[in-house]
């Protein structure tokens, strides 16, 4: 196990294309670090020049202290586990297991014993003879992990591993590499584009975009706290509200003015009033998560602003059931309590929970409250 | 299988059929031929059986008959064209492995402008190399041998099987290099565990076209290699131009067929892989 640093790395291409521009990220000893971005985004470059597949334009990396640069990908201690599984056709899942021990000139008696502990944790023993043309999806993907571990290096490196799985599988899988990460203390870099494993897996995330850590934080803080817009509507599931309004000041009170057909609202922010003070007047993104705009009886919560809105279109997801309604001429999205939603074409009394709301400049799409 | 038997298939068959026996008839005739005495062959018609099946002519064909001065038959040309052909195909074959595992999976700076390079010599006609590659087969003491002979189809070969060789590696998926990369192992363990291994189909498809394009080759046969060196295609070529009176077709057509049993010889036995290979699309696993 070991630390991992990443500082001010660039990669640009033969023909001139900068695809990392600049990536600074450090991880503790044990820490699972989640790259998570839209394809094209350079993660997937970043983690090849991890292990060394890729080299380094300029700046440097370094496991457990040590610059690794110029080290070729077997003597950096890394394993990898790729999308496609990479598992090698014509070796049988033990020879797959057991080869790269067998390159580094490991005892026969370590090969055997290694390979029966990490198919026994793996629970893959039963195919231990069978070649990777006659085994599933999940199994080949087992397997792999099974070749990693075997290594016992001191990073993990995933490449987007679980995307080749049916959903249920997919699941499945999440939750035993987040065992596997508990119990094994494990540095682990992994990619992935899909935001729900990102969030679940991460003790840190590097939300990447245009070869650029957009931001870099615990998955609850770029929940909470995004850096930007890009980063809100990246992560969560449904996308955060982005609403265009009007920073308005009534008495002591500054908020967003919000129209819908039945008429208009302010909603006072709680912000910070000088930081607010500076955009009275002006156009702003409101940005607010489903969750926060909610039926009286989930927010429970005394003196929110309530506003009835007409409903659009709703979609029940089944312990939710998510209400759409046009505010500012945008469609919102808003998450309530399935009994509570009302019709479409009715109107409904609908909470909006102000605390965590985030405002964007709508030019430079970066955070500005 | 004639349930399904309509008159746009039964046209099919037809069709196939008749395609079958203008290409088998040559065969059949030049086997009968072989098989009848002279007398025989003047008398009778052409498609007939022989009326006394004599082996005389084959017999003549290996050992006796003169391929200009030397009345040996084809026996000792056979034998310098299998000296000829089989290092030709396997190391054309090892060569073109190689270049395509390298153009294929360790590209570097060039790497395409090289296989274009290598390409392009899929497209030289034989004709333009024959004057220099004299030259240079004469300055390395090699004009007139096997050895030659060997070297020139090598040069030759290794365009087309380095182009077979990297249309299949390309259809491997690169992360199972960077895989085994990571797991440690080197250039030559990753081409001879992991490449390797799955590469029979393709093997064969270049075995079979490497065999078949030396075995045949005429030109450059009579042209780098004469008397003692020559092949069986250019002794086959002077066996039947070489008359002492009357011609002797029987012995003709054996020794034609001498010639091209080799060739016969591979279809048949590798011929399904042959189909499979070209076929062969990517490795799943």
């Amino acid at each position: 196990m070991a630390a991992l640093s990443i500082n001010n790395v660039y990669k640009t291409y033969a023909n001139g294309t900068d695809v990392l521009k600049g990536i600074d990220i450090a991880i503790e000893d044990g820490q699972f670090l989640i790259l998570v971005g839209p394809s094209g985004c350079g993660k997937s470059t970043l983690l090849n020049m991890i292990a060394g597949l890729d080299d380094i334009t300029s700046g440097d990396i370094e496991i457990g202290g040590k610059r690794v640069n110029d080290l070729s990908p077997k003597d950096r201690d890394i394993a990898m586990v790729f999308q496609s599984y990479a598992l090698y056709p014509s070796m049988t899942v033990r020879q797959n297991i057991s080869f790269g021990l067998e390159i580094r000139k490991v005892a026969q008696a370590e090969i055997d014993a290694t390979v029966n502990r990490v198919a026994e944790m793996l629970q893959i023993t039963h195919l231990l003879d069978r070649k990777p043309g006659q085994m599933s999806g999940g199994q080949r993907q087992r397997v792999a992990m099974g070749r990693a571990l075997a290594r016992n290096p001191s990073i993990f490196l995933f490449d987007e591993p679980l995307s080749n799985l049916d959903a249920k599988l997919r699941v499945e899988m999440r939750t035993e590499i987040k065992l596997m990460h508990q119990r094994l203390k494990s540095t682990i870099v992994y990619v992935t584009h899909d935001q729900i494993e990102a969030m679940t897996l991460g003790d840190k995330i590097a939300v990447m975009k245009d070869g650029i850590v957009q931001q870099f934080g615990s998955p609850q803080d770029i929940y909470d706290n995004p850096a930007n817009l890009f980063v809100a509507s990246f992560i969560g599931s449904p996308s955060m509200n982005f609403i265009p309004a009007t920073v308005i000041q009534t008495g002591s009170d500054i908020g967003v003015k919000i129209c819908d057909d039945n008429g208009c609202v302010v909603l006072p922010l709680p912000h910070d009033k000088t930081k607010l003070a500076q955009f009275v007047g002006q156009e702003v993104i409101f940005g607010i998560r489903p969750e926060q705009i909610t039926d009286a009886r989930t927010a429970h919560r005394e003196g929110l602003p309530v506003m009835s809105c007409h409903i659009d279109v709703i979609e029940p997801t089944g312990p939710d059931t998510l209400v759409f309604v046009s505010l500012n001429n945008t469609k919102v999205c808003c998450r309530t309590h399935p009994t509570e939603a009302k019709r479409p074409g009715q109107s409904m009394e609908l909470v909006f929970d102000v605390s965590k709301a985030v405002l964007f400049d709508p030019k430079t799409e970066a955070r500005i409250v | 299988m004639f349930k399904n038997l309509t008159v746009g298939r039964a046209l099919v068959y037809a069709a196939l059929l008749l395609m079958a026996i203008y290409y088998l008839l040559p065969l059949y005739v030049m086997l009968t031929t072989s098989f009848k005495s002279l007398d025989d062959i003047r008398a009778g018609n052409m498609l007939s059986l022989p009326q006394a099946w004599q082996g005389g002519a084959w017999v003549k064909a290996w050992a006796e008959a003169c391929t200009g001065v030397e009345c040996n038959g084809m026996q000792g040309f056979f034998w310098n064209s299998i000296k000829m052909t089989l290092p030709a195909v396997a190391i054309s074959t090892i060569l073109g492995a190689v270049n395509g595992y390298v153009v294929s999976m360790w590209r570097f700076r060039g790497s395409d402008a090289l296989f274009t390079m290598l390409l392009v010599g899929c497209f030289i006609p034989f004709q333009v190399v024959l004057l220099p590659m004299a030259q240079v087969l004469g300055m390395l003491g090699i004009a007139n041998t096997t050895t030659g002979l060997v070297l020139v189809h090598v040069v030759y070969g290794t365009a087309f099987t380095t182009l077979f060789f990297r249309n299949f590696y390309i259809t491997v998926p690169d992360e199972l290099v960077k895989a085994a990369r990571i797991d440690g192992a080197g250039f030559w363990t990753i081409f001879l565990r992991i490449l390797l291994p799955i590469s029979g189909p393709i093997f064969v498809v270049c075995i079979i076209w490497q065999f078949t394009q030396i075995w045949n080759d005429f030109l450059f046969g009579v042209v780098f290699a004469s008397g003692e060196a020559q092949p069986i295609t250019v002794a086959l070529n002077n066996l039947v131009n070489t008359s002492t009176g009357v011609k002797e077709y029987n012995v003709d057509m054996a020794a034609a067929i001498i010639a091209a049993l080799p060739t016969l010889f591979v279809y048949m036995v590798a011929g399904r892989y042959f189909v499979r290979g070209l076929t062969a699309g990517a490795v799943k696993g």
